[in-house]
């Protein structure tokens, strides 16, 4: 069973994020660049599936050079190969643009799953999956927290995240799942791994590589603008609630959100 | 030329959700501002008594697409009837929930239409006859405004909790059709073999008008009883921090954060959590915030519009005791 994992780079969640003189864009010096969170989950879950069914893992990125190290990350956790397609004419593509790019390179490899995370936590979309899956024409099953193959490998069973429950869904292979926080603990690379991760290929393509023009991708292409970026509206100074036991504080509080606060 | 907004109404095993109440709510709004119609798409099974509801809120028309097989939401059916209406009627617009479900289906949707999504906007507006969105991006430490370039139609999930509500109109009624649409089985690949739910019917976090969350402070699973006590009383959901989840305490869907929950209550009460970055990411958009912790250095307490010093196993049953005797 052959996987592929669709791989982001985010700047670490520890990130205080400031907004650039532009107005459009983040400050990105001494920024610490990881794979996204959810996209462990993701390579995590693919080399279980290997681990069970045989096949090959491979990653792929789109992005700048940087990538190339989250992609190392992936391959020292386990994966057998990369791609990054890094091109300037990439820069500012936006969702479709992005799901352009993965589906030209994903089109002619031999795969079953399909892996992504369930969205960036920079730009916090989680929309690069679904639109993958529909120029791939496969079926897609989002926010993923539990996920079962069946033993002859073609379908999958797979129970997502909804408000107030979980929904079990069915679909045949290929498919394209986004992985959700509980799908499984991703393993940390070990240091053999990370000896082994040098050797492993990665590719490195450009957008013309692909076959694809660069104007259906980048800022051209893109759909979505962005006019601008502003920071969270600064919350005003709270008080802190007086009284000298539990019991009065407590008292206090009751009554400032009856009275002032009015939401209770 | 494309005209009109469009809503996607969603409902769960034939009940309306509150999301779509708020969605036709910010369609009027920006539909009057347009001077173009608002029209609200059902999807359902034996849901057309349902289009009378949306009538109230500001909807012009409903457009009821009514088959057995759109009964419970599944990707496959419901991308494939909305993107064939959109294709025939060519609405300028097209909002839907940023729920689960509406997360789920505007990037198919989109990629169906060749059009351009703005995912979990918290504020519209119209400029020069296009969409202008407001979305929170890292989970809520700055914002992003985006508009869209030749997009047709300009598709949108917008957070549930957040837009303002209309009154319903008692005698307002929107104009209700049956949607013509051939939905074909050869393009349902997945199928929903269950909806297991949550035991007690509780409301989602996403959802909560308010939320009493615990974090590492409460020392183990047992203790949340007393979280439950306060929220029951208040009508609260229970949340918690990544710790709390971490060590076992609650389940995943319980965390609040960046990599949890992303909340906009009307209340949240944290107890015994610091306020990582994390932790703030999820839920600084709720409007009133208290925190009780013992630290009185704790972060958390910098973004608190009430702040409580002192030990939450006093405190938190103390509040609940302060709470029933005013009511
Ligand atoms: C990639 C990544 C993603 C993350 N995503 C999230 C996320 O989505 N959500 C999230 O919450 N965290 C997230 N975290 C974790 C985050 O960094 C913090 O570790 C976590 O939020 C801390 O949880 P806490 O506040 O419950 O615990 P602690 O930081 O340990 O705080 C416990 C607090 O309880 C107080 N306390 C203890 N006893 C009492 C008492 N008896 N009475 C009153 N107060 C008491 C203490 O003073 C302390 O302030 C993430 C971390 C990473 C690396
Ligand atoms: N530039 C990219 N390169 C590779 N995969 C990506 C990229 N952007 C998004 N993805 C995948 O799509 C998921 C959702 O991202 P997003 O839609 O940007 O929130 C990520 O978790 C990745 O799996």
């Amino acid at each position: 069973m052959n996987c592929i994992v669709c791989l982001k780079q985010v700047p670490d969640t520890e990130t205080q994020i400031k907004i650039a003189q532009d107005g459009m864009s983040v400050v990105t010096d001494n920024i610490k660049w990881v794979m996204n969170p959810y996209d462990e989950y993701a390579v995590e879950e693919a080399l279980r599936l290997r681990e069970k069914f045989g096949g090959e893992v491979t990653v792929v990125g789109v992005g700048p050079k940087r990538v190339t190290e989250s992609i190392r990350t992936a391959l020292a956790m386990g994966a057998d190969k990369g791609i990054l397609v890094d091109d300037p004419s990439a820069a500012g593509s936006d969702s479709l643009g992005i799901a352009r790019i993965l589906a030209a390179v994903i089109k002619d490899l031999d795969y079953q799953l399909i892996l992504c995370g369930k969205q960036g936590v920079d730009d916090d979309y989680g929309v690069v999956g679904s639109v993958l899956a529909e120029l791939l024409g496969i079926p897609q099953i989002s926010v993923v927290v539990k996920l079962e193959v069946s033993e002859d490998g073609a379908t999958i069973k797979a129970h997502r995240e909804v408000e107030g429950g979980t929904l079990v869904i069915e679909s045949p292979l290929p498919a394209l799942v986004t992985a959700q926080k509980g799908l499984n603990e991703p393993r940390y690379a070990s240091l053999p791994g990370i000896m082994k991760a040098k050797k492993k290929p990665l590719d490195v393509k450009t957008v013309a590589d692909l076959g694809l023009d660069a104007a259906q991708v980048g800022e051209g292409g893109a759909k979505i603008k962005v006019l601008k970026l502003s920071p969270p509206a600064e919350r005003e100074a709270g008080k802190m609630v007086d009284g000298e036991t539990p019991e009065e504080k407590a008292a206090n509080l009751a009554k400032l959100l009856r009275e002032e606060a009015k939401v209770i | 030329m494309a005209q009109g907004i469009w809503i996607v109404a969603e409902q769960r095993e034939g009940e309306l959700r509150k999301i779509s109440y708020e969605l036709v709510s910010e369609g009027r709004r920006l539909a009057d501002q347009l001077g173009q119609p608002l029209t609200a798409l059902l999807l359902g099974s034996n849901i057309k008594e349902k289009a009378s509801d949306l009538g109230k809120y500001g909807a012009d028309k409903v457009i009821v697409a009514d088959d057995e097989r759109l009964a419970t939401y599944t990707t496959d059916a419901y991308a494939a009837v909305i993107a064939e209406l959109a294709q025939a009627h060519e609405p300028a617009i097209i909002l839907l929930g940023a729920s689960v479900q509406g997360k789920d289906l505007s990037g198919r949707l989109a990629a169906k239409l060749g059009a351009g999504v703005a995912q979990d906007c918290v504020e519209f507006s119209i400029d020069n006859g296009s969409l202008v969105a407001k979305r929170p991006i890292y989970a809520g430490k700055a914002y992003a405004t985006v508009t869209y370039k030749d997009s047709v139609p300009q598709i949108a999930t917008a957070r549930p909790n957040v837009l303002e509500l209309n009154e319903p109109d008692e005698s307002r009624s929107a104009e209700v059709v049956d949607a013509s649409f051939s939905l074909d089985d050869s393009q349902l690949k997945t199928k929903v073999v269950e909806l297991q739910q949550e035991a007690g019917g509780k409301i989602d976090l996403t959802e909560a008008e308010r939320i009493v969350s615990g974090g590492r402070g409460m020392k183990g699973p047992e203790n949340y009883n007393i979280l439950e006590e306060l929220a029951d009383l208040i009508e609260a959901t229970v949340g918690a921090s990544r710790s709390a989840v971490d060590a076992g305490w609650r389940p995943h869907s319980d965390q609040v954060g960046q990599t949890g929950k992303v909340v906009s209550p009307n209340l949240y009460i944290a107890c015994g959590i610091s306020g990582a970055i994390q932790h703030l990411a999820g839920m600084s958009t709720s409007k009133v915030i208290v925190a009780i912790n013992k630290d009185p250095e704790a972060p958390i307490f910098q973004k608190a519009d009430y702040g409580v010093v002192g030990d939450l196993f006093d405190v938190v049953p103390a509040l609940t005791e302060q709470i029933r005797k005013l009511t």
